[in-house]
């Protein structure tokens, strides 16, 4: 138990850091940014997990294992993304979500 | 019973005929295949005869008293313990003798056709439909249980309708095919329903069981009714019904003479020889419940019957094509062996029985020569109609020859085989039902004078075929002079101590008080036809005229065509047919093409969502996953 900082600062951390994420994914056109974003969100996700694991069962592993994969995985969709963003930038000549609407009715 | 399972193979070898002929349709040539059939039908009529003749004459009999035997026997379905569905070989009298009608009249048939097709595009596949009629046929007497019978019923049906409609561009066959399918189909629905009621009354499909004096059919006839009728009496009428379906009796006779489309051998072993007797057959079958537990049945078979001897006869004296005069002849027959079933008793009084098997048996000679003969002469002249026929006797020497013997037979003239048989149906009718006897001797009148008309016509009067029509050849000869042979001495058969209804010896002697009477009116109408119809002239256009209506409406087969089609397109389409096209259209299309557009009106309203702005997507995504977690949260 770290001394002094309750669990509660940390929810309050990582609930900031999850809504900045969350306003950024929303406002912002580049794609860059938005996946950025996206990496506020999961890491936020990654400090509730922790913080959980450390303060309610410091006897059990499951919360950091569950760290770990996030990070991993969010690593190979950095990847997957910006190869994504890379091909479109090839094809329109910009990386502007707003471009990106092919997709619709 | 060991020793006898080869039964089995009469029907069986012309099935693999069938399948060899119909799978290799394409690399056979047509004179293999139609070798294939032959060989196959006259294989199992050696073996129909050894079997038959080894009945009758060897171990048929126990104690002078002929026993039913099941040569063969097979579960086929096994639905429960006790609900099975048995598939075998039954002998006795009549499906012994039946098996040599229909493999005698079929292997005929066969060799006829070989002439009588050739160069026909349809060759093999000819041969392939008729083994497989003769298949279902000789299935169908062999049948140990009313299930086995009725799937062998539908198969003949099949069969009947394939080679009806052989000649599928012409369509005039096709309407005629599907209207001999659709009738019969009818009424085999009356036969289902019977057999149902039947068997679900006495707890088994099994002749053996049904037919026992002291089994359960029989005894049970104290058991439910339904309005006046023991069960019984109901489901025996319910499967009469499919029987005159396919006999042909009085009002659904309406598909025979149109079923004359066929190729003519195809008429004279279908639609003369063998299936049409199928409904005899079936009463025959089934005649000791008729007869000890039915009576009332028993008493609408011989009026029906009776009728319709009587109605086909006055038709057949106007109809100018020679194959409808020949259709309808057909039927007043069997309407003849239905009488005589109808006015039988059992055992000592079972003379009707006897006798309606014996012009069962002499029937499938004389008119299966018939048929053959029209084919020939058809082959010869190319044309039905006997107006413009005449003077063919110079012509075609053997037809003619054959055709007199089998014109003489059915008139009842001694000593044909008509003439035995015949005598018995009318002493069997005078003895019990005056008038059933007095509508008999009628038809035996008229018999011979619409027969001898169609003779005169044909191979007397003036000729009017251009050129010299030339003989058959000697493949179509030599059967008609086989069935000639039949029709002289089939009526010597002693049927008496053949085939009766309780297997013992019935005592009978020809009734001369009968047979004069009727010999005498069949040389009446003889001598009327040959006044009317040897030389040209103006005779039978003034009897015609003087007729007036009778006559038309004689021309016109009673209106029963019409009646039928005021019935279906008038009554059942205006009535029944629209209103549930309104109902199918307007409510149930309506429901379905209702969901359909207001799933359109909704995705209408609603597809801008999808707007191709990731945004937005995400948007609904968070708002979707928050108003989740609100609902789990209040939930709880």
């Amino acid at each position: 138990m770290i001394e002094g900082v309750p669990l509660s600062h940390i929810l309050v951390v990582s609930s900031i850091m999850f809504f900045v994420g969350v306003y950024g994914f929303v406002t912002r056109k580049n794609l860059l940014t938005m996946l950025i974003s996206t990496e506020l969100i999961l890491n936020a996700v990654n400090i509730n997990f922790v913080a959980f694991n450390r303060y309610l069962y410091p006897d059990k592993m499951e919360g950091h294992f569950f760290s770990l994969f996030i990070i991993a995985i969010a690593a190979a969709e950095a990847a997957v993304a910006i190869a994504i963003f890379i091909s479109l930038y090839r094809n329109l000549k910009s990386i502007d979500v707003e471009d990106v609407d092919s997709l619709k009715h | 019973m060991p020793g006898l399972e080869h039964t089995i193979l009469i029907p069986l070898i012309p099935f693999f005929a069938f399948l060899v002929i119909g799978l290799l349709n394409k690399t056979l040539s047509p004179k293999v295949a139609g070798m294939i059939g032959i060989t196959g039908i006259l294989a199992s009529t050696i073996l129909a005869y050894q079997v038959a003749l080894g009945y009758f004459f060897s171990f048929g009999q126990v104690d002078g008293v002929f026993q039913k035997i099941i040569a063969y026997k097979t579960s086929w379905l096994q639905f429960t313990d006790s609900l099975v569905i048995e598939m075998g070989a039954i002998l006795d009298p009549i499906s012994a003798m039946m098996l040599v009608v229909i493999t005698t009249v079929s292997s005929l048939v066969f060799i006829y056709s070989w002439g009588y097709m050739k160069g026909e595009s349809g060759f093999s596949r000819f041969y392939a439909f008729l083994s497989l009629f003769s298949f279902s046929m000789l299935g169908l007497v062999l049948a140990t249980n009313l299930f086995q019978m009725y799937m062998f019923w539908e198969l003949v049906g099949v069969s009947s309708y394939l080679l009806i409609g052989f000649y599928y561009d012409k369509a005039a066959a096709v309407a005629a095919s599907k209207k001999a399918f659709i009738v019969t189909r009818f009424a085999d629905l009356g036969f289902l329903i019977g057999i149902l009621l039947l068997s679900f009354h006495t707890g088994t499909f099994d002749f053996q069981l049904l037919t026992d004096p002291n089994g359960p059919a029989i005894t049970s006839v104290g058991g439910a009714t339904f309005m006046g009728l023991s069960v019984v009496s109901l489901s025996l009428l319910l499967i009469f019904i499919g029987g005159a379906g396919k006999s042909a009796m009085f009002p659904l006779h309406i598909w025979l003479p149109d079923a004359m489309e066929g190729p003519t051998p195809v008429s004279a072993l279908i639609h003369a020889a063998t299936m049409v007797v199928a409904g005899v057959y079936l009463v025959a079958r089934l005649f000791p419940v008729f007869a000890f537990a039915a009576p009332e049945a028993l008493e609408v078979v011989a009026y029906i019957g009776a009728f319709t001897a009587l109605f086909a006869a006055v038709v057949a004296c106007t109809q100018p094509d020679i194959k409808r005069v020949l259709a309808y002849s057909t039927m007043s027959q069997i309407g003849y062996m239905m009488l005589a079933l109808g006015v039988s008793g059992f055992g000592e009084d079972g003379l009707g029985y006897t006798a309606s098997m014996f012009h069962l048996f002499t029937h499938a000679f004389f008119k299966a020569l018939l048929f053959l003969g029209a084919g020939s002469i058809i082959h010869a002249v190319h044309t039905n109609d006997i107006f413009k026929m005449g003077g063919l006797r110079k012509f075609m020497p053997i037809t003619h020859i054959t055709f007199l013997i089998a014109c003489l037979a059915i008139a009842g003239i001694p000593p044909f085989a008509g003439f035995f048989s015949k005598d018995e149906i009318l002493a069997a009718a005078l003895v019990s039902n005056k008038l059933i006897f007095g509508v008999g001797f009628a038809v035996a009148g008229l018999t011979a004078f619409y027969m001898f008309r169609l003779y005169f016509m044909v191979f007397w009067n003036e000729a009017k075929i251009e050129g010299a029509p030339h003989e058959s050849p000697s493949v179509m000869t030599i059967p008609l002079i086989i069935l000639a042979i039949g029709s002289l001495v089939a009526g010597f058969v002693p049927f008496n101590e053949l085939v009766t209804s309780n297997g013992s010896l019935l005592a009978t002697e020809l009734h001369w008080e009968v047979a004069a009477p009727s010999v005498a009116i069949g040389l009446i109408g003889i001598v009327v036809a040959m006044v009317m119809y040897r030389k040209a002239s103006n005779l039978p256009s003034k009897l015609s005229s003087s007729l007036g209506g009778i006559y038309k409406a004689a021309y016109s087969k009673f209106y029963i065509d019409e009646v039928y089609m005021f019935v279906t397109k008038k009554v059942i389409f205006n009535l029944i047919s629209r209103p549930i096209a309104w109902f199918d259209r307007n409510i149930i299309d309506a429901f379905m093409d209702m969901t359909a557009k207001m799933t359109n009106l909704v995705s209408e309203g609603i597809k801008e969502m999808q707007s191709g702005q990731l945004h937005y997507y995400a948007i609904y995504f968070a708002s979707g996953a928050i108003l989740f977690v609100v609902l789990m949260l209040w939930m709880r």
